[in-house]
């Protein structure tokens, strides 16, 4: 179960596509290497957005014994920094480049029981491994947590395969997922393996180690690509440099001061690693962490940020009601390494 | 009509390993909580033992700079600590400490394999997880039942895996290779059967009436003291899936039954070998030679073995020379007699496992 990362760039054909769900396409692709994906695989592929090439990450939802056809699945999100829009766009018997199947989150065989939590799309994470557990005859639960019915791909496909052992929760019917009781039923040898939006991995995370579980039971996976508002427009300014940047909603921080001619440093660019650290100076606005290497209290502490993933936002009034339109940009003026 | 593929094995003169087997990476004994770094079939581990007893065998190189955990101390029950870093892991290869941050990396992972005691052995498997059952572990129940005796030792070889298990697999070469202790002039001439199965070859070869070799007869001394005579000698060589192969040995005074399966006026021993693939061209062989008679005798368990690893030190030297040639010269062929049967099997079954991993057969140049 050697975790490889080496990355080795393919073309891929799309010899698939179909809609899942609303706004999510299903997308089978035929890599001219193939290699079998282990469960909790994903792909880097190179997307275009504005003219541009840049790089997104899938998970492999589905792949042939011998690898030769990758099933990705892709949700179109309203507020996307474009690769799901550029995704969207694909059509049968197009070619992309592909890298072969990495690993970053391993399912390790021979827990006593695992829970794996899907919110929304995280489900394609996890899909897989839901299919390996049942073969092994593992003890597990798969928890799948979305908005609404339509907007939850393969939901039916799941309930055939796993039967009691899904356990859906659905927003718009009042069975949001609460995430106290889920923790509540598990002991210290429960593995779980999580994938969705940063809210709802934020607070698994913030209740597992309020709950006194042991932290490495705890899996998870994030593509750095949600937060917990929705992106807006803001300033950076560094002033040692006299630089200033506006980043666009569908840019990161990071790729607005490279373009700025900023020599930053990073890694992953998923906002585990820590690496493009910046150091807040002064914030007008609130930080939008979207990273996973700060703590709670690191980031309630607003004096440094992931670059790479996170974002400012417009003061959230206390009260919790419709921001003013209209306001200016939030800023955020920083120093970087 | 099916078409059959001819698979001759004539040019894979060694062998790759395949990796939903399970292979000894080490004795019992020598795992302990301080870390051991091993090599099997190129993947280097470090192997120690919890708190508990368990055994935990981990990839040899911490996530963070690959530096080797096997240099590193074990910490709390079940965590090992690397030594550059202070990065922690548990026995499932999961970071639990990192320094200098708050939370941990969500990728910081090192593999672990599964890792099962038996035989007095470590076994490990390096394939896939879901497939390792340790019922697929080949039997040496002999290591450790109490009504055998006896003890082993290892030997480090600078050749491919397939060389040992050809090696053993055709006793022919004793007469040649060992002449003055297990050889003896009867046994190239004498006949022998070959059965094999999905994942085993056995090898049986019958020497009737015939003067017993100087270890046999030092053998039948011990337990008849006095004993004179001619014996009749078995050679019945099991090979198991991937790499071990138990020999049923021994000679009963000739005339006494022992073919139609009366062994009480003989001796019996058990040469148990099983040998794991360090690298494409070096492995460990891991060998003792237990018995069923005078168990309580610690005098000859070390004087057997003692004298087996004299015995087993004039293959090694065989071994070492077949490898530097086999390199010296790669485009010189095997070609294969009669008394190759034991191992062509051997490498017939190895190649269709390799074949089903989707392996290449030949070792990496």
């Amino acid at each position: 179960m050697a975790a490889t990362n080496v990355e080795v760039w393919q073309h891929a054909s799309v010899v698939a596509i179909d809609q899942v769900a609303i706004d999510i396409q299903r997308i089978v692709l035929e890599p001219q290497l193939p290699k079998r994906a282990e469960p909790g695989s994903h792909v880097d592929l190179k997307v275009v957005i504005d003219g541009e090439q840049d790089k997104r990450s899938y998970s492999i939802v589905e792949s042939s014994d011998d690898g030769t056809r990758l099933t990705i699945t892709v949700f179109k999100a309203p507020a996307s920094r474009g690769g799901s829009v550029y995704m969207h766009g694909l059509a049968v018997g197009d070619r992309l480049e592909i890298t072969q199947p990495l690993q970053n989150f391993p399912l390790r065989i021979g827990a006593k029981r695992y829970v794996l939590l899907a919110g929304g799309i995280g489900v394609t994470a996890l899909v897989n491994m839901a299919r390996t557990l049942k073969d092994a005859r593992a003890d597990y639960t798969l928890v799948y947590a979305g908005r609404s019915r339509e907007a939850m791909a393969y939901l039916e496909p799941l309930r055939e395969e796993h039967g009691e052992n899904l356990v859906v929760h659905v927003d718009d019917e009042d069975t949001s997922l609460q995430v106290p009781a889920l923790l509540a039923g598990l002991d210290v040898h429960t593995e779980l393996y999580m994938c969705g939006p940063i809210r709802l991995m934020d607070a698994v995370r913030r209740q597992w180690t309020d709950s006194g579980l042991s932290y490495p039971n705890l899996r998870y996976e994030t593509f750095g690509n949600s937060g917990w508002f929705d992106p807006e427009e803001f300033v950076v300014r560094i002033p040692r440099l006299g630089v200033e940047a506006t980043i666009p909603t569908g840019r990161s921080m990071l790729e607005a001061l490279e373009s700025a001619g900023v020599d930053m440093m990073f890694d992953c660019r998923k906002g585990e690693c820590g690496l493009c650290e910046v150091r807040v100076l002064e914030l007008d606005g609130t930080i939008d962490h979207r990273d996973v290497f700060y703590s709670e209290r690191q980031q309630n502490a607003a004096t440094k940020m992931c670059c790479c993933v996170s974002r400012v936002i417009r003061t959230v009034p206390a009260d919790g009601r419709e921001r003013p339109a209209g306001h200016s940009l939030p800023v955020v003026t920083i120093d970087v390494s | 009509m099916t078409i059959v593929e001819s698979t001759s094995s004539t040019t894979n003169k060694t062998l790759r390993f395949p990796l939903n087997a399970w292979y000894v990476a080490a004795w019992d004994r020598e795992v302990v909580r301080k870390p051991l770094a091993v090599r099997v079939a190129n993947q280097p581990l470090a192997l120690y033992r919890t708190e508990d007893g368990e055994v935990v065998a981990l990839a040899d190189a911490c996530w963070h700079r690959l530096a080797p955990l096997s240099m590193g101390k074990v910490v709390g029950k079940d965590g090992i600590q690397c030594p550059y870093h202070g990065i922690v892991y548990n026995s499932a290869g999961r970071c639990v400490s990192m320094p200098a941050q708050e939370v941990l990396n969500p990728s910081a992972t090192v593999p672990s394999f599964p890792a099962v005691e038996r035989y007095r052995f470590i076994w490990v498997w390096l394939g896939d997880p879901l497939l390792a059952d340790p019922d697929k572990i080949p039997d040496m129940h002999q290591m450790d039942d109490p009504k055998w005796a006896g003890d082993g030792e290892t030997i480090d070889l600078d050749c491919n895996y397939q060389l040992v298990l050809d090696n053993l697999m055709d006793l022919t070469h004793e007469e040649f290779i060992h002449t003055s202790s297990i050889g003896g002039k009867n046994i190239s001439s004498s006949d022998f059967i070959v059965t094999h199965g999905a994942n085993s070859v056995t090898l049986s070869r019958w020497m009737i009436d015939i003067e017993p070799v100087p270890f046999m007869r030092g053998q039948m001394n011990a337990k008849f003291p006095g004993f004179e005579g001619n014996v009749d000698r078995w050679q019945i060589i099991r090979y198991e899936f991937p790499s071990t192969i138990c020999i049923d040995v021994g000679v009963a005074k000739t005339g006494t039954g022992a073919p139609e399966g009366d062994r009480s006026q003989g001796i019996n021993g058990y040469v148990m070998n099983t040998i794991s693939p360090s690298t494409d061209t070096t492995s460990r062989y891991f060998w003792a030679w237990m018995r069923n008679y005078l168990l309580d005798s610690q005098k000859l368990t070390t004087q057997i073995k003692d004298g087996i690893a004299g015995v087993f030190r004039e293959d090694t030297a065989m071994l070492n020379a077949q490898q530097v040639a086999i390199d010296a010269m790669p485009s010189y062929e095997f070609y294969n007699l009669n008394i190759d049967a034991g191992g062509m099997w051997i490498r017939r079954l190895i190649e269709r496992a390799l074949e089903a991993e989707g392996a290449p057969w030949q070792p990496r140049t």
